[in-house]
């Protein structure tokens, strides 16, 4: 297409690994669009994330202090880059570094840097540890979830629940414990990596499904599209997966964005119990899928889309989307020459 | 007995059957899909049967029992209506 706007966007969740980050997906919508002539900037906390090594993809890439740097440290670092690269929108790609960019948000606004990103109350609305209450607020069904902060804690809320029960970290990670030893070794491996609290949550025996969706901060959900996983990794990430025709999903996601006003990209996570057939929240992430993809290939290309809200841009709501579309995911050894990993290395660019 | 398929459930001319409100696929034989294409608008399983027995060399009892159980793989794979 002609006339494509140029636009200069940076991307962070460059891990395209066994548990991927959602980056290269977004960035592969991002490249199909056909409004804009994409520079893409990636955002790199590990010097080993495949992304920064897809030349075909990744126009420039940046590594950046982790989230537990702190603020100060972030500003500062996308500071310096903003002054290089002239960053027009960032897509914030994992949980854990979202608080992080709510707090940077009026201060990255001032450098001309734009983001559809929730904020800070939506954000903590739907934390795992907050599932109960959120539940209850947007009249949802959610299996019971307790949090626990210490092995004490987890052995007495234990006795509440029956066997078997997910023991899930409060950003990443979620494993089935058949009996308390399981929990407990859970709760340390867990904890050790991401950090208290852990979230104790009932066991729904049923089918998993997801939905991708975009909401425009205003209360309009921009597209959505629902997916069953059709196959799983040894860690529960979806390697297969084909979108489907639920209204009751798509619904179910139209009420929460409508209601919370959400901005940005996000996905569902729902259980539909074999029993009763009833839908269960099981959690919302703030951001979008490493299945994004999907959503492109179904004919909405949600993180084009993301970018013109951000810039304000007109933007009509899609509807329609294909049904029976698959994604199967595969490995792919890079040949990579050593200079890159050495110029990330020693200068944190390349 | 009266029954019909779920509404959107796509069959094609190979055997291969979509839900595509849960994603679930399925292979069937030449005679599979046509059962399931009767079953497209609500239809009686004699009426089923009496077409079967008219296009192959099967006598009435074990057309029922065949068609007994493939009605009920159906509904064991959640593609016929309440």
């Amino acid at each position: 297409m002609k006339n494509k706007k140029d636009i200069t966007v940076a991307v962070t969740g460059l891990n395209a690994i066994d548990s991927p980050g959602p980056g290269v997906a977004v960035i592969r919508g991002l490249k199909e669009s056909d409004f804009y002539n994409v520079k893409i900037v990636g955002l790199a906390y590990e010097i080993l994330e495949p992304g920064i090594y897809m030349d075909e993809l990744v126009d420039k890439v940046y590594q950046i202090p982790i989230p537990s740097s702190g603020f100060d440290a972030m500003l500062e670092r996308l500071t310096y880059i903003q002054a290089k690269e002239k960053i027009d929108v960032i897509i914030p790609n994992f949980d854990a570094e979202l608080m992080t960019f709510i707090k940077l948000k009026p201060h990255l606004n001032k450098i001309g840097i734009h983001l559809l990103i929730p904020t800070k109350e939506q954000f903590e609305e739907r934390l795992k540890g907050n599932l109960n209450e959120f539940g209850k607020k947007h009249d949802i069904k959610v299996p019971q979830s307790e949090s626990v902060y210490s092995i004490n804690e987890l052995e007495d809320a234990l006795e509440e629940f029956d066997y078997p029960v997910v023991i899930k970290g409060k950003f990443y990670d979620a494993y089935v414990a058949h009996s308390i030893n399981d929990a407990k070794d859970y709760f340390f491996k867990i904890s050790a990596k991401w950090g208290a609290p852990i979230i104790i949550q009932e066991f729904i025996k049923g089918h998993e499904f997801n939905v991708t969706a975009l909401g425009d901060g205003k209360g309009v959900m921009m597209g959505a599209v629902p997916m069953r996983k059709t196959f799983l990794t040894d860690k529960g990430k979806a390697w297969a997966g084909i979108s489907i025709d639920d209204p009751k999903l798509l619904k179910m996601t139209n009420d929460f964005i409508t209601k919370s006003k959400w901005g940005g990209g996000l996905e569902i996570e729902l259980m539909k119990e074999d029993k009763s057939g009833d839908l269960f929240l099981l959690e919302i992430n703030p951001r979008f899928p490493a299945w994004v993809y999907l959503a492109v290939g179904c004919g909405q290309n949600h993180p084009e889309m993301l970018v013109k809200l951000a810039m304000n841009e007109e933007v009509k709501p899609l509807k329609k989307y294909d049904v029976g579309k698959m994604f199967i995911r595969y490995s792919y050894d890079m040949i990579c020459d050593l200079d890159k990993y050495e110029q990330i290395s020693i200068h944190g660019e390349v | 007995m009266f029954m019909k398929l779920k509404k959107n459930i796509a069959i094609s001319e190979s055997g291969f059957v979509f839900n595509p409100e849960i994603g679930t696929s399925f292979t069937t034989n030449s005679l599979g899909v046509a059962i399931l294409k009767q079953l497209k608008t609500k239809t009686s399983t004699e009426e089923i049967t009496s077409s079967i027995i008219k296009s192959y060399d099967v006598d009435s009892i074990t057309c029922e029992k065949d068609l007994e159980d493939f009605i009920r793989i159906l509904e064991q794979f959640n593609l016929i209506e309440d």
